[in-house]
This record gives structure tokens, sequence and C-alpha cells, in this order.
């Protein structure tokens, strides 16, 4: 990647830019009582949530920088942030 | 009304107002401040009056209103603002930005000292503050050079080699409020100069991209010096742009620097601005009692010419900086720079530094005199000439 006059990047970039490596806590995803409502995908800054199934949803750890976010708004308390083990 | 070259007497405001018309800006923002005043009540009347076709866009602060040019520049567009003082230095964070950008804005820099205390007289302090956003900065002597050099600057600022904003130091109240002659370049021969600005990238819906993208430590160094290479490059495009300008124009008024005198000269001013008329007119009072005195003029500030200043002036036997700045605790800023241009290398001239005309002080012709006898008598590294020590509070 070269870097091009005044910082200018396409759309679809940021991809290039691995961010999981910021993360000292990693969301789990429990799985118990997730009502499929989808807030924490709307609501991830990284858009790094993903649905497998029907209330099924996973973070993608390449790029999770385990803000916190997804587990703080989840209505039902589905996501919980751990300690990353490194 | 642009149809033939005229020589009306203007107000120094107006004559910019008049340059920067003529350049057919697409947006302009600006906030009122003295005494940057008169030279956007010129162009909001122009494009009130349908002679000007831009978008002037109306902000409530002046970081507003360098974001809006920022902004339209990123569009695209040739854009223009204006400011002076607090109003520059609350300019400053977007100032950096736009360089970054690479957007090639135009910006008048009214010079006004800076509070406190308040004042709202001439010095050039406020525009320095600038001095590594990475903003060409150039600097006017007469209202004429004024005029001349916001055509120059679009044209600097736009060149694909540069791609970086433009800043034009002109002294408030002493050029932008004084009347004067000054030729007008018709229509026809300033859109010849100076063509329609194409930008390399540019923010449209139809082709969505980032600018200025967040830079982690591998590709920071490697960004900041595109930028250094951008002022290295401009250095040759001030100057090919000052000669096609004297080509179209028949003005030359300097490129980097000008020189008064100065080949035989063994003692040398040098300064900045609207100060170095005063010199040129105390240097030929002189030459003409058979002094060897001659005058430098810093054109451009940033780049800095250090060869050029060191080719023009190394003969002397006294070089005199005068200057309406000073960086607190260290000395002048323009002699700071010529300093540094002259380390290293053989006959180095004795030097001395003076900061004159803060906050709106007259410069008189007894002020230069008195600092010529000083820096004759012994190097000063940073005097103040006209200091009142009856004005001074012991503390
Ligand atoms: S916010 Fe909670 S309940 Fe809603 S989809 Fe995500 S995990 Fe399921
Ligand atoms: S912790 Fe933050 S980045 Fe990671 S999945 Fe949750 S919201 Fe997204």
């Amino acid at each position: 990647m070269k870097i091009t006059l005044g910082g200018v990047a396409a759309p679809g970039s940021s991809r290039l830019n691995k961010t999981g490596g910021w993360r000292v806590f990693y969301p789990e995803f429990l799985h118990i009582r997730c009502t499929d409502c989808g807030l924490c995908q709307k609501l991830c800054p990284e858009g790094c949530i993903f649905k497998a199934d029907k209330k099924n949803f996973y973070a993608d750890l390449e790029y999770c920088k385990g803000c916190g976010i997804c587990a703080e708004e989840c209505p039902v308390h589905d996501i919980e942030m751990r300690p990353e083990v490194r | 009304m642009d149809q033939v070259r005229k020589t009306v007497v203007l107000e120094g405001s107006r004559g910019v107002a008049e340059a920067v018309r003529l350049c057919r800006p697409n947006v302009i923002a600006a906030y009122p401040i003295t005494p940057q005043t008169h030279i956007v009540e010129n162009l909001s009347q122009m494009v009130a009056d349908g002679l000007l076709k831009a978008e002037n866009i109306r902000v409530e602060s002046e970081h507003s209103a360098a974001s809006a040019v920022l902004g339209a520049s990123a569009a695209g567009a040739r854009a223009y603002t204006a400011t002076t003082s607090q109003g520059f230095l609350l300019m400053l964070e977007v100032l950096y930005n736009m360089a970054g950008l690479r957007l090639p804005v135009v910006l008048t820099a009214v010079n006004r000292g800076i509070s406190a205390p308040l004042t709202i007289h001439n010095d050039i302090q406020d525009s320095l503050a600038a001095r590594d956003t990475g903003f060409v900065q150039l600097y006017a002597e007469d209202n004429q050079e004024a005029l001349d050099m916001h055509i120059q600057a679009f044209k600097i600022a736009e060149d694909h080699r540069v791609l970086l904003p433009v800043l034009i130091g002109m002294d408030g109240f002493i050029l932008t409020h004084s009347f004067e002659p000054v030729s007008l370049p018709t229509q026809e021969e300033v859109d010849e100069f100076l063509p329609p600005y194409k930008p390399v990238f540019y923010l449209t819906p139809k082709a969505p991209l980032t600018m200025g993208t967040k830079t982690d430590p591998e590709f920071y160094t490697e960004a900041r010096y595109m930028l250094h290479k951008a002022q290295q490059n401009a250095r040759q495009v001030i100057v090919e742009v000052a000669q096609e300008f004297k080509e179209k124009f028949g003005r030359f008024s300097g490129d980097l620097i000008d020189t008064y005198l100065t080949e035989d000269a063994e003692i040398i001013f040098v300064s900045m601005g609207s100060l170095v008329s005063n010199l040129r007119a105390i240097a030929q009072e002189l030459r003409q009692e058979g002094k060897k005195v001659g005058v430098l003029k810093i054109r451009a500030f940033r780049p800095f010419p250090f060869e050029e200043i060191v080719r023009a002036i190394s003969g002397a036997k006294i070089v005199i900086v005068m200057e309406k700045d000073i960086s607190l605790g260290a000395t002048g800023v323009l002699a700071q720079e010529i300093r540094a241009a002259f380390y290293g290398k053989a006959n180095v001239p004795r030097l001395s530094g003076f900061v004159v005309g803060l906050g709106g002080r007259d410069v008189t012709r007894e002020t230069v005199l008195k600092g010529l006898r000083l820096a004759q008598e012994s190097d000063h590294l940073c005097t103040f000439l006209d200091l009142n020590p009856e004005l001074l509070e012991e503390v």
C-alpha cells in the first residue's frame, strides 16, 4: 500500500487496518438470552459483528478492538466482556 | 469592466478583493475582523452585485470559515478566505489540516499583533504562528505586490508539484487601509495566466473516498515527508510563477527573495512586508551619503530560501535583521532563520537582530538609523529598538 496525496483512501480500505491487536477484553456472545434484536451489530464501531444464524451473532476478532459497546448495549445482557488471554 | 488594463487608486483591501475576484474563486468564507474587514466586505458586495459568481458562506467564527473553505477545496472548488490576529489563531488547527490534506486554499493573513494585551495594530506575530503548518507563506511589500501575489498564489497553490495552501501576509492598516495607485489586470489576462483548478482527488458522492485517513506509525512519517517535499517543490514553482507573471503582466517584485542595492553593499538590512519599503528609502538616502547599504526582502518565508539568502548577502560586512515579531524567550523569528542559513558557511557576515514596530508602533527613519549605529558598534542577538524604559514597571 502506498500513501496517497493528502492521505486519500478508497471506500473499504479500513479493512487493511486490523484493529484486533488493540483488544484487552473480548466480547463473549453467550447465545442464551439473545432476542435477535441486532443492536450489537448496528452499534459496533468497527462493523465487525456478523450474524451466523438466527439469534447467533459473533464478532470478527481480527477487527474487534474490545471497546465493549456491544456488551454495554445488549438489552438482555447476552454479551460479556472477558479479559483477553494471550 | 475588465476589458482594458487600468491604473486606479485603490485601498489596499479593495485591491486584494479585485485580485481575488479576477481569480474566479468558487467559494469564499470569512469572518470579519479588523483590519481584514474591508477585503471581505468588498468581496461580499461583489457577490451580491453579481460581479463575482461565488458561494459566499457566512460563518460564525474563523474556525468555521477555515473549515468551510477546507470542505469546499476538498470538493474541488477554488476557495479563498482572509483573517487576522486572534481570528488567525482560531483558524490554526484547521490550517494544519488544509496543508495535510493538500488543499490549495488561498488565505490573506492581514498582519496584526496578538493579545494580550489587546491590540488591533500591525505587526507580523500572528501569521508566523503558522510557521510549521505546511502553508506556503508569502509577504507583500506594497499594495501592488499584494494584488499581484494573490493571482500568483492560486497558481502556486494549485500546481500539482505543490498542492499546498498559500497564505499572503499583508500588513494591517499600513497596506490594507492605505490608498495607492495599482494596475488592475484584465479578466482575460488573468484567465490566461490562471486556468481553472484541476484537483487530483476531490469529494463527490459519485466516487466516495476518505481524505486524511487515520495513519499508524508505519505511514505517518512518510506522509509528513511528502508534505515537506511539496514545500521543497514550491521553491521552484514560486520562481517560475514570478517569471511567468513578469512576462504576462510586466511586473516583478521578487520571487523567493528580492534584493535592492545588495551587490556591493557592506551593510544589508533584511526584513519582510511593508517595512522593506522604508528600508529601501533609507538605503537610498545612505547611498547618497556614500555609504554602501542594501536591502534584502524575504518574500517567501515558507519555503525558506536558505541558499538564495546566503548568495545574496554573504558579501556584506554587517547584516541587520529588522522584524515586527519575536519568538519570546529566543530571538526574532526571522533572525533565527537567517542565522541558521549561515551555519557552516564561509564568509559569514556579522549579524544583528532588532525587534521593531510591535503592535503598530511606527518604525521611523530614526529607529532604523539607531539600529544601524548599534549594529556597527557590536552584534545584537535580539534587541528591542525604541523601548521606552519609563513605561516599564519594576517587579
Ligand atoms: S444486542 Fe444482544 S439481544 Fe440484540 S442481537 Fe445482539 S446479542 Fe442478541
Ligand atoms: S467489543 Fe466493540 S469492537 Fe468488539 S464487537 Fe463489541 S462493539 Fe464491536
